[in-house]
């Protein structure tokens, strides 16, 4: 039962999945949360061995998120599950291409799905950005005088060289994912 | 049957050596089918990628699956997608077991507090960035900065925006 759940999960989690992994994450963390319990702590933990581990974040999450709940048969089917829909969708498409972009409502409709993908990756970041730079047990901290009396410093510079670099340097992710877990290691710990 | 395992073997390659999920492995598909393979055309892939980016779901899988399929039909698509899966299956598994053992450690907390801040920059500019790509217009800052809002701040599940910006985007396409 527990199997059919997860797999019946993470199944409408790839239909209503548009826009890649990141927009995926805050519907994975609100479908997790409905189905058991799963703190934005762990979550972020979720997120941080995504970003070190090779593969798709979202079958990542499916993976873990099944292990945790029902060992390796769980980390199954809640990929399978996460998978399915792409592959079924991807082949119905692929039978009827010319009219699927011809359409202008479908067309319509991914123009309007496109900005809100934004707004969901934006959550994405704002729910792990509360978990390592807001130190309260209260999450999530709605005001922003709240956010500033619990502002963990550390992090939060980390945060900001992260953009510079990224942004203004163009760093691969890769290495400022590592540079940032080493300086976090001897720093944080 | 060999080109089945071609398939799965390409993929689970490609599955194995990025990190940073399914746009950042888009750029090595592309490499990997159209110049070193030749699987598809310049064209094939740039539908492969319209496809898999317009459609929800895993953008790898999609990918996986598209390219599989235009080789060897269904089970092409199986076997592609199931090699893009299992790398990344494997090692969270391991790396779950691995993370068990060691048990609490300074050493790691710290470090997955460093990635983590560095997640959430990198998250954020993603944001930027995809957003640049597709948001034109008034409407489309609207459907951001809602859904943004409806979701980070109120705790609406994100089923929501994908439908209130798909419906207002059907609607809007047919006021022109």
């Amino acid at each position: 039962m527990v199997l059919l759940n997860l797999y019946v999960m993470f199944f409408s989690i790839g239909i209503f999945g548009f826009g890649g992994g990141y927009a995926m994450l805050p519907l994975i963390f609100q479908r997790v949360q409905e189905f058991g319990q799963m703190s934005a702590q762990e979550f972020s933990d979720l997120v941080a061995l995504s970003q070190v581990t090779p593969g798709p974040v979202s079958v990542n999450a499916a993976t873990y998120v099944g292990y945790n709940y029902a060992g390796v048969p769980g980390a199954v089917a809640a990929t399978l599950g996460i998978a399915t829909p792409s592959f079924v969708l991807v082949i119905v498409v692929m039978s009827f291409m010319d009219k699927y972009y011809k359409s202008k409502g479908i067309q319509g409709v991914m123009n309007g799905i496109k900005p809100a993908t934004v707004g969901l990756i934006a959550s994405a970041a704002f729910y792990i950005g509360q978990t390592v730079m807001v130190n309260s047990q209260v999450l999530p901290v709605s005001t922003f005088a709240g956010i500033i009396e619990y502002l963990n410093v550390l992090p939060f510079i980390m945060f900001i060289c992260t953009i510079i670099l990224i942004a203004k340097f163009k760093v691969n992710p890769i290495i400022i994912t590592l540079l940032m877990g080493i300086i976090g290691a001897l720093l944080c710990g | 049957m060999k080109e089945l395992f071609v398939l799965f073997i390409t993929f689970f390659k490609m599955g194995l050596f990025t990190i940073g999920g399914g746009l950042a492995m888009l750029p090595l598909i592309q490499h990997t089918i159209v110049d070193k393979k030749g699987w598809l055309t310049e064209e094939g892939m740039t539908d492969c990628i319209a496809v898999s980016q317009s459609l929800p779901g895993v953008i790898a899988i999609n990918a996986a699956t598209y390219v599989g399929k235009t080789r060897k039909g269904f089970a092409g698509a199986l076997a592609a997608s199931f090699g893009v899966i299992l790398p990344s299956f494997i090692i969270i598994i391991c790396a779950v077991i691995f993370l068990g053992t060691v048990g609490p450690n300074h050493y790691v907390e710290g470090a997955f507090t460093g990635i983590k801040a560095a997640a959430c920059g990198l998250i954020v500019f993603a944001a930027y960035r995809h957003g640049r790509q597709v948001i034109k217009g008034k409407p489309g800052i609207f459907i951001a900065v809602a859904s943004f809002a409806a979701v980070a701040f109120f705790g609406i599940s994100a089923i929501w925006p994908i439908i209130f910006g798909g419906a207002s985007g059907f609607l809007l396409r047919r006021a022109k």
